[in-house]
């Protein structure tokens, strides 16, 4: 006959286990999910193994000097990608000071002052505008933008801030500055709708311990949700510059490919995508193609470096408890 | 006049009052200035008049006609069970609900004789002289200990620093956290534990000086010890301040307020001295609320 205790005392949870099945079920679950996020970083090493690969010769002919050399000289194999960076880095530059505070303004409009009528559809485009392919935008930054940039802005920003360098000298319309303005239209739509999250994911109750101080609405926007929110928005406009950086086929349409280094923005440039994109067709020689593939791994390494100094800036400046909880 | 206040007012009052706890304590040396101005030392002038306060959110109804006064210089606890309008009602006194969409009012509060919702007052006014504090500590984390007590100041237009660093004393003495923080008032505020908090979001409240605190259910996420504290902190307030608390706890209620409405469905079911409430409330339903027969 069984006594008391054996009928509440439960098995011994050493001798108990559960079915073998779900132990397996688990462990499967933790090498696949760790084999997919391997996978992300393999992926990367490898794309950079290969561009290396790639631009061996020109790497052997050139050396650093690569890096510091404005000339591009096909025919004479000698080639530098100092122009192209400037293009790059100058372009997504000219995006970001356009792009940001026109996302972030859209974002607050979004999160905290659009009627309820008007947010959804207004979200519906925003998210819309990324969906129009490149090269469309493109031919309408070639039939349509970039005949109003040299026809009205243009010279009226000549006119009006002439006497900077940077709005003077010839005016094409193509242009490091006719770049910039297409890029930035392009990263818009990423930057608002992630900074659109940020702000969304600010608790309520942030905003109504500043209301409850008597704050205006401009000011509980700047002090409960945007100081809150500020990690995650210069995260947004890291994102976007990531784009920025790599955007080909509308820039190429508009930025008039001209390797050049010039301190006007009306001059015609070139960026590192757009030549890999315009010339790897007719790049038949050896060395030729050899140095557009090091033009690519020097495009990895500014978007690598862009983003280090991003990470680095963050913490060095992000100050304690920026970050959203 | 609508009162709900019986006749027997004054004499409730002086039974209900507490004594001054044990080892206290003269008129509070830091109490601000002008936040004392604006009343005279008389204990039965009222602070708020609510009339006829109905608060809808689109079709629904929360607030159903509710009438009371609110005594300056003392603790008016807000009961009922959960969904019986408490929250709303004193977001309606800072204007606080119109933050949420499709809400509309009828009644009239009136602050200190003043109606809030007069079409030339502006909420941001109104709030500025009813403070709130909330169920969940809400410091804004990117601002040092100070930064927080003084933000409200600044929005203001207070620029002067001596101003601002006596202001900040002052608030944090009333608060009882300026012992606990006054060697690190540049270290964030979320470095803080949960009623050092707390105790900070009601001292950023009290540094605008308001004559009104507002404060929804502000131990409910508290330990005992933190929540014991925070009733002390209240019963010294109410010498300077007027203060409106919304609670769950009936042991609260009864342990600090002097006077105690009891809504339910949206309807005030009694407003009483807190004493009477508890001890031979004159309804039915809320006898058997504070005796925890329901809710």
């Amino acid at each position: 006959m069984m006594n008391q205790a054996d009928s509440i005392v439960p098995e011994s949870m050493a001798t108990a286990q559960p079915p073998a099945v779900r132990q397996l079920g688990d462990r499967v679950f933790k090498w696949l999910t760790l084999l997919m996020a391997l996978s992300v970083f393999a992926l990367i090493v490898l794309v950079g193994f290969e561009l290396w690969r790639g631009s061996h010769l020109a790497l052997q002919k050139f050396g650093w000097r690569f890096l510091s050399s404005s000339e591009w000289d096909p025919v004479n194999e000698q080639f530098g990608a100092l122009p192209f960076i400037f293009g790059t880095v100058v372009s997504s530059l000219i995006a970001l000071l356009i792009a940001v505070p026109l996302s972030i303004a859209s974002a607050v409009f979004l999160t905290e002052l659009a009627p309820p009528w008007l947010r959804q559809p207004l979200t519906v485009f925003i998210e819309l505008l990324a969906a129009v392919p490149s090269v469309i935008l493109g031919l309408w930054g070639i039939f349509v933008m970039v005949p109003w940039l040299r026809e009205h802005l243009f010279l009226w920003l000549r006119s009006a801030l002439g006497f900077l360098p940077l709005f003077q000298g010839p005016i094409y319309g193509v242009s490091f500055l006719a770049g910039g303005i297409i890029i930035a239209i392009m990263i818009v739509p990423i930057i608002t709708s992630v900074s659109r999250e940020i702000l969304r994911s600010v608790p309520g109750l942030q905003r109504e311990a500043a209301y409850a101080l008597g704050a205006t609405r401009w000011e509980v926007t700047r002090i409960a949700v945007l100081s809150y929110a500020k990690k995650g928005l210069f995260g947004a406009v890291i994102l976007g510059l990531g784009r920025a950086l790599g955007e080909t086929m509308a820039v190429t349409m508009v930025i008039g490919n001209n390797p050049q280094i010039a301190p006007s923005l009306f001059a015609p440039g070139y960026t590192l995508a757009s030549v890999i994109a315009n010339e790897f067709n007719e790049a038949t020689g050896d060395v030729y193609r050899s140095g557009l593939f090091e033009i690519g791994l020097v495009l990895l390494g500014v978007t690598i470096l862009v983003n280090a100094a991003a990470q680095l800036l963050l913490k060095t400046f992000g100050g304690a408890g920026a970050k959203p909880q | 006049m609508n009162l709900i206040m019986p006749p027997e007012e004054e004499k409730i009052i002086s039974q209900t009052r507490r004594e001054p706890r044990v080892e206290s304590r003269e008129p509070n040396p830091d109490a601000l200035p002008s936040a004392l101005d604006s009343r005279t030392s008389t204990a039965s002038i009222s602070a708020l008049t609510v009339k006829n306060l109905s608060i809808y959110f689109g079709k629904n109804q929360v607030l159903k006609s509710v009438s009371l006064e609110v005594q300056a210089r003392a603790v008016t606890a807000i009961i009922g069970p959960s969904g019986c309008g408490k929250s709303t009602f004193l977001r309606a006194l800072n204007r606080m609900h119109e933050l949420v969409p499709e809400a509309r009012m009828t009644g009239e509060i009136r602050l200190f004789g003043e109606d809030i919702y007069a079409g030339r007052v502006e909420p941001v006014i109104v709030r500025r002289r009813v403070g709130m504090v909330f169920q969940k500590s809400n410091p804004f984390p990117t601002m040092s200990i100070a930064d927080n007590v003084t933000v409200g100041l600044r929005l203001n237009g207070v620029r002067a620093r001596a101003t601002l660093v006596d202001r900040m004393e002052k608030s944090l003495r009333m608060a009882a956290l300026w012992d606990e923080v006054k060697d690190r008032l540049h270290a964030p505020a979320i470095s803080l534990s949960g009623g050092q908090q707390q105790r900070l979001c009601i001292a950023r409240a009290l540094a605008v000086q308001p004559e009104v605190l507002l404060m929804d259910e502000p131990a409910s996420a508290l330990d005992p010890l933190a929540t014991a504290k925070i009733e002390d902190l209240i019963l010294e307030l109410k010498k300077d301040f007027t203060i409106v608390i919304v609670t769950h706890n009936m042991q609260q209620a009864a342990r600090i307020s002097d006077f105690t409405a009891f809504l339910y469905l949206g309807e005030l079911i009694e407003f009483d001295a807190t004493r009477k409430i508890f001890t031979s409330p004159a309804r039915k339903q809320t006898e058997d609320y504070v005796t925890g027969r329901f809710g």
